[in-house]
């Protein structure tokens, strides 16, 4: 070994194995984002001396934690879509949430099956249009299969999990025959290709490639606070009042579970009941634009951009299980083709 | 004590077995009963058009990467114009672009705000796109070049070595039967490039088919992005498992026709001295027009779209992104591409000098096998890896805690190791190819005669093959880091707690919509790419000298 590898195996060693100065800690094994998690990370650690080790995952957290089996160091686990969290549950990996301040702070719809998780943050999926192009202020999402936007409706991928789960609730309200014709009129609606991300609708609104788009609410949000192009995207929209006809808005979750074989699972509690509380839901919620789980939080950064949310009423257990069935029926129809 | 061919033997047995792991980890998931209660749906919705969109988007990048690889290897090194030796070495420079930053420069340089539609507006008076049509790149054209931007250089380099080994004599006998420069190429220059072209194609082609973020951005709905989309949407790995089968049917298709095309010929150089090809010199036109066809792929693939990130440095401050986190992430990028490096080399060695030394009649199959793992996508085979690793984990820790009372953890996910074997099996063909290009230019001859002499395999491969094979094998090493620089799934999957590399922190900002936070960590990515990109362009030149001397 020259010289140079034996320095770079140095190196490598004090990376892999610079050890945590603190007593106490917490594994975090998450997909979601850490510039989105730091802040409330380190207030944890600031306020409870606990260190927060953390890995950011993104496709395979799930098959990771079973494959580490009894030996896994994780502890908590954060995803950002009920399905992945649901289905977390479903694969045995997650043990049910033992906490009075879970129990009383976020309502049992928001829960998963026997507590094995709890929604942090919700966040909405909506319309938005063209403010000089679109003259109307709200739209079911039924409507948006009307061919009057023929060539004029831009969305990111089918497949894309946001998406997903949207198509799964309509399923869910609607049953497949119904779900099938609407992807169909979606699909003749569209003006690009599906695809790219959900910040680029609005581009493709700003420059008259589309007239109407879905998007996550706090893509808006982001872009309203952008120093860059993003800005004059966020001024060339406007979000439409969004609802199913005859029911609410679609809205997705952040959660966070605990795994089976939490090695500190005390520490795990006590993380997620921190970020239950109202000092963490605004740093975690308005950071992203979120809306909290905690109704004590007042002026939530999303809510005074948007105004309040209306939830659609059908379970996010049965939007989770009607996924499959809405993933293929997405393929079945080529949508994404 | 076995004898040191033995060991090699070994060795190579170790590694394909190493990689055989992952594909039958695979072909159990996908043979479950669970399994073949989707296939029905796959056939009927998802391969057709998956398999179709790949099938183009590898035959449209094997088009322009055969056809700007090869043609600007033969003009470097047969004909001089200006700028002939520095584009030489640029040509490679496009390499160090990983495919999903190139995909996201050129959907913003061609974009509404980007510096050419802005451009246009503010000449024509057109306020938007109602008003004008512009080139879209999100689509299976756009997803082709720039693909093929990419990977070009891998053409390039391959078939440029071949040429420029070439004995002069061939060329200069066809100069004088009077052959015009074209009939030289199209006569002499194609066929010669033939095996070069089919390797290098074949690296392009893998590259294509195990692309995930560039697609996805781009909106081609590829093979693999169909494995993506029926794992995660529905939790189907064995699904998902299916269709990376096929995918795998496809690569077994493209390393059969490679093997074919490659035949019975050998192409062994004699040792003494070649004559390197003298250049001709081209009229003014036509060397201004090779100039201008050299220097097109390298603004394209390189100086456009690194230009464009150095705009957006120096325009956003981005310097306030070097952090102490940023710093930490770029050494475990290095640190932990380097080591991998080391140990991939050190294998893909071992296993080629096992092939060339052996008696075994089954080490060519058995290294053939270890090639295998470059051509599965990493997320599949790191899925594959993780349920054995975890497993080997669990068995340590187990046994560690009932002799000891305590446990040491997860030794091999917890503590890294876990990656740099996924890098081994992944990149093993990189080093194992490279090594072996540079053995099977030493005649058989040169060993029948050292081993007359008295020299046994040891020495031979000390004296004799190290030395000759070394430009070669330090190219591939060269390759074998900037890939593991830019590798994404594997990482992303199997990397332990607290750790950060520059790619899973472009990623981490890019899947949240905002690229231009992660924007100075896809630069130095480029950035510390490029350097092995340049050493791998002059190790072409050094392995010619190697030859010759």
């Amino acid at each position: 070994m020259s010289v140079k590898s034996r320095l770079y195996a140095a190196a490598l060693t004090s990376c892999l194995l610079a050890g945590p100065a603190f007593a106490q800690s917490v594994n975090l094994y998450t997909t979601r984002e850490p510039a989105l998690l730091n802040p409330v990370i380190e207030a944890f650690t600031k306020d409870t001396g606990i260190k927060v080790n953390a890995v950011f995952l993104k496709d395979g957290l799930q098959e990771r934690i079973k494959a580490e089996g009894a030996n896994s160091p994780a502890d908590v686990m954060l995803m950002v879509d009920v399905g992945q969290i649901n289905q977390a549950a479903d694969a045995g990996i997650t043990q049910p949430i033992q906490s009075a301040v879970v129990d009383k702070t976020v309502p049992a719809a928001l829960r998963g099956p026997g507590n094995n998780w709890v929604t942090l943050t919700q966040r909405a999926r909506i319309v938005i249009g063209s403010k000089d192009r679109v003259k109307q202020d709200a739209i079911t999402y039924e409507e948006l299969a009307d061919p009057k936007w023929k060539g004029k409706f831009c969305i990111r991928a089918g497949q894309h999990p946001y998406n997903n789960a949207f198509f799964a609730a309509y399923l869910a309200r609607n049953g497949a025959e119904k779900t099938e014709a609407y992807l169909k009129a979606l699909k003749a609606n569209t003006a690009r290709k599906p695809g790219g991300g959900d910040r680029e609708v609005a581009r493709d609104i700003l420059s008259g490639q589309c007239d109407i788009a879905i998007i996550n609410t706090y893509y808006i949000g982001l872009m309203s606070k952008a120093t860059n192009e993003q800005k004059s995207w966020y001024e060339a929209i406007k979000p439409l009042k969004s609802t199913f006809a005859g029911g609410g808005t679609h809205v997705n979750v952040s959660a966070a579970a605990i795994a089976k074989n939490a090695p500190n699972k005390d520490n795990a509690v006590k993380l997620i009941e921190y970020m239950l509380g109202e000092k963490a839901q605004h740093l975690y919620a308005d950071g992203n634009f979120e809306y909290p789980v905690n109704a004590a939080v007042k002026e939530a950064a999303a809510v005074k951009l948007l105004g309040a949310l209306t939830p659609d009423t059908t379970p996010l257990g049965e939007v989770a299980k009607n996924r499959k069935a809405a993933s293929e029926l997405v393929d079945k129809v080529g949508f994404d083709n | 004590m076995w004898r040191p061919s033995t060991r090699l033997a070994l060795l190579a047995a170790l590694a394909a077995g190493l990689v055989a792991l992952p594909v039958i980890s695979l072909g159990l998931t996908a043979l479950s009963r669970e399994a073949l209660a989707v296939w029905p749906h796959l056939t009927a919705n998802v391969l057709p058009a998956a398999l179709g969109d790949t099938l183009l988007l590898l035959a449209g990048v094997a088009a322009f990467c055969g056809i700007v690889g090869v043609g600007t290897a033969w003009l470097v090194t047969q004909h001089d114009f200006p700028g002939r030796a520095s584009l030489e070495w640029l040509l490679v420079l496009p390499l160090a672009m990983p495919t999903y930053i190139t995909a996201y420069v050129y959907v913003e340089i061609l974009g509404f705000q980007g510096p050419l539609q802005s451009a246009l507006r503010a000449l024509t008076g057109y306020r938007s796109l109602r008003d004008y049509w512009f080139p879209d790149p999100r689509n299976l054209t756009g997803a082709i070049l720039i693909l093929g931007l990419v990977l070009y250089p891998y053409v390039y380099l391959s078939v440029r070595a071949l040429f420029g080994m070439q004995s002069a004599a061939i060329v200069e006998s066809a100069r004088t039967l009077g052959a015009s420069r074209w009939t030289l190429f199209r006569r002499v220059g194609l066929p010669m490039a033939r095996p070069a072209l089919v390797a290098g194609l074949t690296l392009a082609l893998l590259e294509t088919l195990n692309d995930i973020g560039a697609s996805e951005y781009l909106g081609v709905r590829s093979l693999t992005l169909s494995v993506y989309t029926t794992w995660l949407n529905r939790s189907s790995l064995p699904g998902a498992a299916q269709i990376a089968c096929v995918m795998l049917l496809v690569v077994v298709g493209l390393i059969l026709a490679e093997m074919h095309t490659r035949g019975a010929r050998r192409f062994a150089l004699p040792v003494k001295r070649l004559r390197p090809v003298g250049r001709s010199r081209l009229p003014r036109g036509a060397a201004w027009a090779a100039s201008a066809a050299c220097t097109l792929p390298v603004l394209l693939g390189a100086i456009l779209p690194l230009a464009y990130l150095i705009g957006e440095f120096l325009r956003r401050d981005l310097i306030i992104q070097m952090d102490a986190a940023m710093l930490r992430s770029l050494a475990n990028t290095v640190a932990i591409s380097a080591l991998a490096t080391a140990v991939v080399v050190v294998v893909g060695v071992g296993v080629a000098a096992a092939v060339r030394l052996g008696r075994e009649p089954w080490l060519p199959s058995v290294a053939r096998l270890a090639s295998l793992g470059y051509a599965l996508p990493g997320t599949v085979l790191a899925l594959g890896l993780l349920v054995p690793l975890a497993a080997f984990d669990n068995l340590i820790a187990d046994a560690s805690r009932a002799i000891f009372g305590a446990s040491p953890g997860l030794l091999l996910l917890g503590s890294g190791a876990a990656l740099i074997i996924a890098y081994l099996v992944r990149f093993l063909s990189i080093a194992l190819a490279g090594t072996q290009s540079g053995l099977a230019r030493i005649s058989p001859r040169i060993d029948d005669a050292a081993r007359s002499l008295g020299a046994g395999r040891r020495e031979l491969l000390r004296r004799l093959h190290w030395p000759l094979a070394r430009p070669a094998i330090a190219a591939a090493a060269l390759l074998v880091f900037v890939d593991c620089m830019k590798e994404l799934p594997m990482t992303l999957l199997l990397r332990p707690l607290n750790v950060e590399t520059l790619a899973t922190l472009v990623y981490g900002h890019a899947s949240r919509g905002v690229f231009e936070d992660g924007a100075l960590a896809a630069l130095l990515i480029v950035l510390i790419g490029i350097y092995p990109a340049i050493m791998l362009a002059r190790a072409g030149n050094g392995e010619r000298l190697a030859a010759a001397s």
